[in-house]
């Protein structure tokens, strides 16, 4: 089925025409009075505009925040669990609504949206509602009569910057840990895909108390680093590049506040000659794990760009491999059977096009794709691009950096020793995949890639409960799992002598 | 020290989009970025906003301002010589010209074998 176009008869989605800024559990106008068009990358046509929030907006924002925290914090779990709870049923009665916004947003397919999006971040917002009601902190008893007691405190208010390829997962992901452990947050969107976070703080806003929640929205420059640079956040939470990485960091230094980053990998997916002993189910999935490649379109920071083929199996495995990957589907990204739909700005269309062409110049052989993809019915002007084969060596600019578009470089390893070697020539850490059906190499593999999360026989599975962060230039911190919990919290000791006498010092 | 840094160039009309900024912001800088989302893309800063690492590598110059790249990346990026471009775009990270609608780009050229 086709869903029908928000703002269209028979729409999922009405679209006001303006979007504000919501702080202190309200819609409030950016003080400049400016706003800035929003496109959908599946048409390019603009559908609505969003506040272009200054300085000013950031400090109403971080206002509103500092007077909820309080209160917030002195909230008890359950309370809190029951909040975030609710949120996730809201979520769930507007799943199919979120989802086609999410889509017409950011350009990826419905059936991503509705199979991934939305019930990954619901189930988010219910992991960390459990995680928080199980939170204990500890006691220890030093001697007879001293006991030190820890306690999980909250560290106030955070800011929280958020990326365009899967904006309210991503939000999810930030907010709930945050919130769950008793904090106010001030969030900023990506300008690429403001929208739907938008139609969601609709949707959810009033279940937090006001000033809990602030989403202030804008550019980069003018609202992202207002919000990183102030001395009013305990802690900021990034994920995108690395040099606004090392900036958020430099800012962090001024007012010593630490940070998450979550900065993107190259990863390696490994494949080993013994996928091709059977024509069976697992070879099929290890196809499917070749061609995941594509997913989001290729924006997503674990994408298997990096793919690493046994010698002895490397033609006949590629041959299907190339034919796996030309039965994807791409398309509307409203139609549900569309596999890959737009790139979510003309700019990463650009880029994707700028390093396709470097890829060509440094002697990589195109095996299917390589270029830009003109579909009819109103989305000529979307970004599409063909889901793209290169085959190469490490040492290529086409191997080294994320494209983060539908762009996959195939190389063959020689050897256990040659695999691991080659997975690991990377400035980052932050994904990887592993196919065979021996558990030794699997679990060898696993252990000596540098990376923080090493999928096995599987590939871009991100439950709740697993914990995903980066080693190397990937960046810091875990998120996805109840450690995430630690990055939002301070720790209290309380160091108490039940002993009434004098210690006997003086 | 082995071969000098690529050359870093810049198209017209990145020359003039330079030109507009510095006459608005002051002085600039570009460092190229690396990892996702809007990495493997350049970001132009006020001079001396993104402090230097001991290890980052002077490229060039552009319109005047000094273009920068990390030293790690630059290893990976020596064998090729760059363009700084501008393309119609919503940018994002704390680039400079994000707000202007348009974005500055990274084309390559290969100067030597990878």
């Amino acid at each position: 089925m086709r869903y029908a176009r928000p703002n269209t008869p028979d729409a999922k989605v009405r679209y006001e025409s303006r979007y504000d800024n919501f702080i202190g559990g309200e819609f409030v106008a950016p003080v400049k009075g400016q706003y800035f068009e929003n496109p959908s990358p599946v048409t390019g046509q603009t559908f609505c505009e969003v506040a272009r929030s200054s300085g000013e907006d950031i400090e109403l924002a971080l206002d509103a925040a500092h007077g909820a925290k309080d209160r917030w914090g002195k909230t008890p779990a359950a309370e809190r669990a029951r909040l975030l709870n609710k949120i996730a049923d809201v979520m769930e009665a507007h799943l199919e609504e979120l989802a086609v916004s999410e889509t017409w947003d950011n350009g990826k397919p419905v059936r991503e949206t509705l199979a991934a999006d939305l019930p990954l971040a619901i189930d988010h917002f219910r992991y960390f509602a459990g995680c928080i009601r199980a939170e204990e902190g500890s006691l220890a008893e030093l001697d007879e009569h001293t006991v030190s007691y820890h306690f999980k405190e909250p560290l106030g208010v955070v800011g929280q910057i958020i990326p365009w390829n899967f904006p309210l997962l991503m939000a999810a992901w930030k907010l709930a840990p945050a919130l769950a452990a008793g904090n106010c947050v001030v969030l900023k969107p990506a300008e690429q895909t403001p929208a739907t976070i938008l139609l969601w703080a609709k949707l959810v806003g009033s279940i937090l108390p006001p000033g809990v929640l602030n989403i202030v929205n804008g550019f980069g420059v003018e609202a992202g680093k207002p919000l990183a640079q102030s001395p009013r956040v305990a802690k900021v939470a990034f994920t995108g590049e690395t040099t606004t990485g090392r900036l958020i960091m430099q800012y962090a230094s001024e007012n010593i506040i630490p940070v998450t980053l979550e900065l993107g990998g190259k990863s390696p997916n490994l494949f080993f000659a013994d996928i091709l002993d059977h024509d069976d189910d697992f070879r099929s999935k290890a196809l499917e794990g070749f061609a995941m490649f594509a997913l989001n379109q290729g924006e997503v920071c674990t994408c298997p760009s990096r793919a690493l083929i046994d010698k002895k199996i490397y033609g006949s495995f590629l041959e299907l491999a190339t034919e796996r990957t030309k039965q994807i589907v791409q398309g509307d990204p409203l139609d549900t059977r569309t596999m890959i739909g737009a790139q979510a700005s003309n700019d990463q269309l650009e880029k994707i096009l700028a390093y396709i062409d470097i890829g060509k110049k440094e002697g990589a052989r195109v095996r299917t794709g390589g270029e830009r993809v003109r579909l009819g019915d109103g989305l000529e002007e979307g970004y599409y691009v063909a889901p793209t084969i290169f085959e190469g060596h490490n040492k290529m600019r086409i191997f080294q950096e994320e494209i983060f578009g539908p762009v996959v470089s195939v190389g063959s390893f020689d050897g256990f020793d040659d695999a691991i070697a080659q997975a690991n020539d990377t400035l980052y850490g932050l994904g990887a995949g592993v196919w065979t059906r021996d558990v030794h190499t699997a679990f060898r593999a696993g252990r000596n890639i540098a990376a923080g999360r090493v999928w096995t026989n599987c590939y871009h599975l991100y439950p709740a409960h697993a914990a995903f962060g980066g080693y190397k230039q990937s960046g810091i911190g875990r998120e996805t799992h109840r450690m995430m919990l630690n990055h939002y919290q301070q720790t209290k000791n309380l160091l108490v002598s039940y002993d009434p006498k004098p210690m006997g010092f003086f | 020290m082995a071969a000098a840094p690529p050359a870093i160039d810049a198209t017209p009309a990145a020359l003039a989009l330079v030109a507009a900024l510095s006459e608005r912001h002051g002085p600039l800088m570009f460092h190229q970025s690396g990892g996702c989302c809007d990495g493997s893309a350049p970001m132009c800063y006020p001079a001396g906003e993104f402090k230097l690492g001991a290890r980052d590598v002077l490229l060039g110059h552009v319109g005047g301002a000094p273009f920068y790249i990390g030293g790690d990346q630059y290893e990976r990026w020596r064998h090729t010589r760059l363009t700084l471009d501008v393309v119609r775009g919503r940018g994002s990270g704390f680039s400079l010209e994000a707000p202007e609608g348009v974005r500055f780009l990274i084309r390559s050229d290969v100067c030597a074998a990878p």
